[in-house]
């Protein structure tokens, strides 16, 4: 189990948190179709380091961008996402 | 391949059983195979059987990076059914479990298939409804479904809680009695020592490290034990599936979750069928050795690491105790976890891929063991005549773009959603 920085609250346990999506399959509004299918529909899916998508939803609610390692499961930073961290 | 039988049996009994031979050798790479399959898993193995048997394809290599069955093939819960809504998914799930109905026979092998009927609970009328719509659905198709009442299920399965203050209160259900287990670790050997015989190398503790690409097409693969060329190269690497592709530089819809299941002390028989229900997601059989297998929600959060977290874990074992309260007093002696391909609509991934001579068998989300023979047979049928076979036509990796997903559970796009 992670225990994940958040950046409102602090330690916490992983079962306050949901995973969301990967950081690269956000689609813009004017994504054409063939980039907004692969956003949408495939994945990067290392085995290794990736950026994720992460709510505090048991928690204070605020959505996080997470980057960790799949495989040892550290986590190398946490940001709040907002006007300087949109994904 | 020495045939294994009663009598082979009895004419060792008088020479100290010293008749016993490896059940697969242990080669060395060829330079060159006209088929090198990635993944020594049940889908690698069954699908380089049915390649020399059904289509006389011999010159075929498994490459697995540990040992054979090490990955998902020895981390399920050995259930196969085929009760599942959708005609695509049922149509290929009952060709599947016909096969299981006589593999044992075909394999020479004892996989100890065990048709002891799947159970599916229904907690209110909102589920019985569901299970009525799915059983009817299943007997268009021709495949056993029956709707049970409560105190029919009661006299199946009567460790169940059937209080009136029970947690999830049972309100019938319904069976596929050709549903069962099997012995997963016999599966992979089986079909191990069937390939083997008929030509197949199988080469273990080879990973392969990347891929061969000459002008667009996939022409062999190098590994740990040196380079391999490849007519075709098959992928069949369960949750690494992405990882491999990725080394063709394919993109696929899948995301890597860790999927958990445990198992208690065995105990006198309890549980006489594969218990599973409409509105959670636990399900409960009971082992030949007498553990009662739990398995429960994927971790839902991507994952390779072969282990899971406390938190799903507590939520199967806190439904499979409302479910059978008797099972509080009995020890948790494992627990484990593999890790699953887990694609965008819960349905498998076999065909072609965008990358020439590179087919794919992936995206097996939780339903692999029970998919292993006929995944095997209509894969190694799809490679032999460069097409899909028809039944896994719906299945084919470019559905997600053409707006044609398979969506059993109806939870859509998101492997995280199942």
């Amino acid at each position: 189990m992670l225990l994940i920085p958040c950046p409102h609250c602090g330690d916490r346990a992983q079962a306050e948190f949901a995973y969301e999506r990967t950081a690269d399959s956000v689609v813009p509004l004017d994504a054409a179709p063939d980039q907004a299918v692969a956003a949408l529909f495939t994945r990067t899916n290392p085995r290794g380091i990736d950026e994720e998508i992460w709510r505090h939803t048991y928690g204070c609610g605020s959505w996080m961008l997470i980057r960790r390692d799949r495989v040892s499961h550290a986590i190398e930073w946490v940001k709040p996402i907002g006007p300087a961290v949109l994904p | 391949m020495a045939k294994y039988s009663a009598l082979s049996l009895l004419r060792g009994a008088f020479n100290g059983q010293s008749h016993w031979q490896p059940a697969w050798r242990h080669p060395d790479p060829k330079a060159s195979y006209d088929v090198v399959i990635i993944g020594g898993g049940g889908h690698g193995l069954a699908t380089a059987h049915y390649l020399a048997k059904n289509h006389g394809i011999t010159n075929v290599a498994v490459l697995e990076k540990g040992y054979i069955g090490s990955g998902n093939t020895g981390r399920n819960t050995t259930i196969v059914r085929s009760n599942y809504r959708l005609e695509p998914l049922s149509r290929f799930y009952e060709f599947s479990l016909k096969l299981w109905e006589q593999l044992s026979d075909e394999l020479n092998y004892n996989v100890m298939f065990s048709p002891r009927g799947a159970l599916t609970l229904g907690h209110s009328d909102g589920d019985m409804i569901r299970l009525a719509e799915k059983g009817d659905a299943m007997a268009v198709q021709g495949i056993d479904a029956e709707l049970l009442t409560r105190d029919q299920v009661m006299k199946i399965e009567p460790c169940l809680d059937f209080s009136h203050d029970a947690r999830f209160p049972i309100e019938g259900g319904m069976i596929q009695w050709r549903g069962g287990t099997a012995r997963h670790d016999a599966v992979a050997w089986g079909f191990a020592r069937s390939a083997d015989s008929q030509g197949v190398d199988i080469i273990q503790q080879c990973e392969v490290t990347s891929m061969v690409v000459d002008a667009g097409r996939v022409v062999g693969v190098e590994t740990s034990r040196g380079r391999i060329n490849a007519g075709m190269v098959a992928i069949c690497a369960a949750g690494h599936s992405g990882h491999v592709a990725a080394m063709a530089g394919l993109k696929l819809p899948v995301e890597s979750q860790t999927l958990q299941a445990m198992v208690t002390e065995g105990v006198k028989p309890m549980v006489n069928t594969v218990v599973m229900t409409q509105s959670l997601h636990c399900y409960i059989s009971q082992s030949d050795k007498g553990g009662i297998v739990f398995g429960g929600d994927p971790d839902n959060w991507p994952s390779y690491a072969q282990r899971g977290h406390a938190v799903t874990m507590e939520l199967a074992v806190q439904q499979g105790l409302a479910l059978i309260p008797a099972l509080s007093r009995l020890r948790m002696l494992r627990t484990w976890a593999g890790v699953t391909d887990m694609s965008f609509d819960g349905s498998p991934i076999i065909g072609s891929t965008p990358v020439d001579g590179l087919w794919i068998d992936g995206g097996w989300c939780y339903g692999g063991f029970k998919a292993t023979p006929g995944s095997g047979y209509l894969f190694a049928d799809t490679l032999a005549n460069q097409r899909p076979h028809e039944i896994i036509a719906p299945f084919s990796l470019d559905r997600f773009e053409r707006g044609s997903p398979v969506d059993e559970n109806g939870t859509g796009p998101f492997p995280n959603h199942r």
